[in-house]
């Protein structure tokens, strides 16, 4: 990642960060141009004080810290996707061709992140294949031998990586540009878990007897065919939202069951902690 | 869940439809108890018949009857009745397109479209709950573009109407100033999301994250609300007043 990159990045967030930076859109050219014979070690920190100056007001380090988290579970994600990938037990060519997608998702918001956090002047976290245990400490022996398992978890993933983003979006209201990213980032991930969950709808392995499984959460059901994944669906059966009760709302046939699927819940960032501990090594 | 078609009469509310076939109201009007509902939205072509002019005035005339002109308003009550007003117009296109499902139908697209179809209801019927007194009319919808007999008309319609209510939420998110409503456009947005992932797959398996709603730096689609409200009012008759809305 060199540093005319990070400014494209960043300016694909926030169109206006030439402005903010420098006032003039071709003064930041300049600079770039400049930049570009400065040694690479140095760029971060020019990059920073720049940004601190630019959101001067906002809380950095609230921001930075979201952001790291966020960057966690993107780490979580994409390495498992890689080793999904190359399990080699992908049963057809679509199902390879929807993993891979959403590999290279996750790599995508890894990539965008770590630009991000460099750019405001913090250090991005920094994790490898070998961060992780997949097996969750034994939880999931054949997570990579057995598919049915292996979608179970990326499900599991998706739905807690969605809940994740919500949580913390509330932490990035100050910044319009890093709020809209991890937006625009949240709403991929509720995309990638209706694709996983009818991946395993059509696949069938590991859904409970009696559960419909759909695109959408129903009540506080995983659809998994395990109590252990159960904290990453807790709450999200609430029926009541802003003080108004969704069920049967203004005398139409709404059941608790649409009323809790039309409303995904967030999670605390230490309810996430919480979930994912197990899956590092 | 999985509905029964039963339930589609007691879910019809007045999504104020302008240009739709006579022969097709009086249909509806046959159905069920619920259809007296939804006469009003029929108000134009239906209008000379007398046995029917009564529950018009009664259910047309009132804070929730088709508008000609609404005014959104301004801050946080402005982007939650723009909210409110595509809600609207998702939740009356699924009641529609259920009323007389396109030929061919499969159990598991009825049971995905009668799922997308209530929770669009329970967010318009939210919105309408919590904006109160504040809230916009009815919103009268024109989907005289589209052809609710061919399956591929309205699984591409329902698809576009979610990736743009997606990229609506993703881009109103940072014109609210209440971090409590930014919470609860999010709680919607990504189930959004998974109904335009669901539509996706439905039409192209495959295709619910594919480079057309997700771009190479893997975020997803995002729009102003000058930019949805220019698509929305390809089915949506009624003249949404927006100059007053946050633009930052």
């Amino acid at each position: 990642m060199n540093f005319s990159n990070i400014i494209e990045e960043i300016e694909k967030v926030d169109p206006e960060v030439y402005e903010k930076l420098n006032g003039r859109r071709s003064a930041m050219k300049n600079f770039l141009n400049f930049s570009g014979k400065v040694t690479a070690a140095a760029l971060p920190v020019a990059i920073g004080s720049m940004f601190n100056k630019a959101y001067a007001g906002s809380p950095t380090s609230t921001i930075t810290d979201v952001l790291n988290f966020a960057l966690t579970l993107e780490y979580i994600e994409w390495e498992f996707y890689k080793q999904v990938v190359a399990s080699g037990i992908i049963p057809s060519a679509a199902a390879i061709g929807a993993l891979t997608t959403i590999r290279d998702h996750e790599a995508e918001h890894v990539a965008l992140l770590t630009s991000v956090i460099t750019s405001l002047g913090a250090t991005p976290v920094y994790f490898t294949a070998a961060s992780f245990d997949y097996t969750a400490k034994g939880l999931f022996p054949t997570v990579f031998t057995d598919y049915g398992v292996l979608l179970a978890v990326a499900q599991t993933f998706e739905d807690t990586g969605v809940r994740a983003y919500k949580g913390q979006a509330g932490n990035l209201i100050s910044s319009n540009e890093i709020l809209r990213a991890a937006l625009q980032i949240h709403s991929v991930e509720a995309r990638h878990a209706a694709h996983v969950r009818e991946m395993r709808r059509r696949y069938g392995a590991l859904v409970p007897p009696g559960v419909l499984l759909q695109p959408w959460i129903t009540l506080n059901q995983s659809g998994i065919a395990t109590p252990a994944v159960d904290a990453s669906y807790a709450g999200e059966e609430l029926t009541n939202q802003a003080g108004v009760n969704v069920v049967g709302i203004n005398g139409f046939a709404i059941t608790a069951e649409d009323a809790s699927e039309a409303f995904d819940e967030p999670l605390t960032k230490e309810q996430v902690v919480s979930i994912v501990t197990p899956f590092f090594a | 869940m999985p509905h029964d078609q039963s339930k589609a009469s007691a879910l019809i509310q007045t999504p104020v439809e302008a240009p739709m076939p006579r022969r097709k109201f009086l249909t509806y009007a046959g159905l069920s108890a619920g259809a007296m509902l939804f006469a009003a939205s029929c108000k134009k072509e239906s209008s000379q018949d007398p046995s029917l002019t009564s529950d018009i005035r009664s259910l047309g005339g009132g804070k929730d009857g088709g508008k000609a002109v609404v005014s959104l308003g301004s801050g946080d009550i402005g982007i939650l009745n723009y909210a409110y007003a595509l809600e609207q117009l998702e939740a009356a296109f699924y009641i529609r397109a259920l009323q007389t499902p396109y030929a061919g139908i499969s159990d598991k697209e009825m049971e995905y479209l009668s799922d997308v179809r209530d929770h669009e209801i329970a967010h318009r019927e939210w919105f309408k709950n919590v904006l109160g007194d504040n809230r916009i009319g009815g919103v009268i919808v024109n989907f005289s573009s589209i052809n609710f007999d061919s399956r591929e008309s309205v699984l591409g319609t329902a698809k576009a109407l979610e990736d743009v209510g997606v990229s609506a939420y993703n881009g109103a998110g940072e014109l609210l100033q209440s971090a409590t409503y930014l919470l609860f456009a999010g709680k919607i947005v990504s189930v959004e999301a998974r109904h335009a992932a669901a539509l996706r797959d439905m039409l192209n398996y495959g295709s619910f994250a594919d480079n057309t709603a997700v771009d190479m730096n893997g975020l997803d689609l995002v729009r102003t609300p000058a930019e949805v409200l220019a698509i929305a009012s390809g089915f949506i008759s009624t003249k949404i007043i927006s100059k007053d809305l946050p633009t930052s």
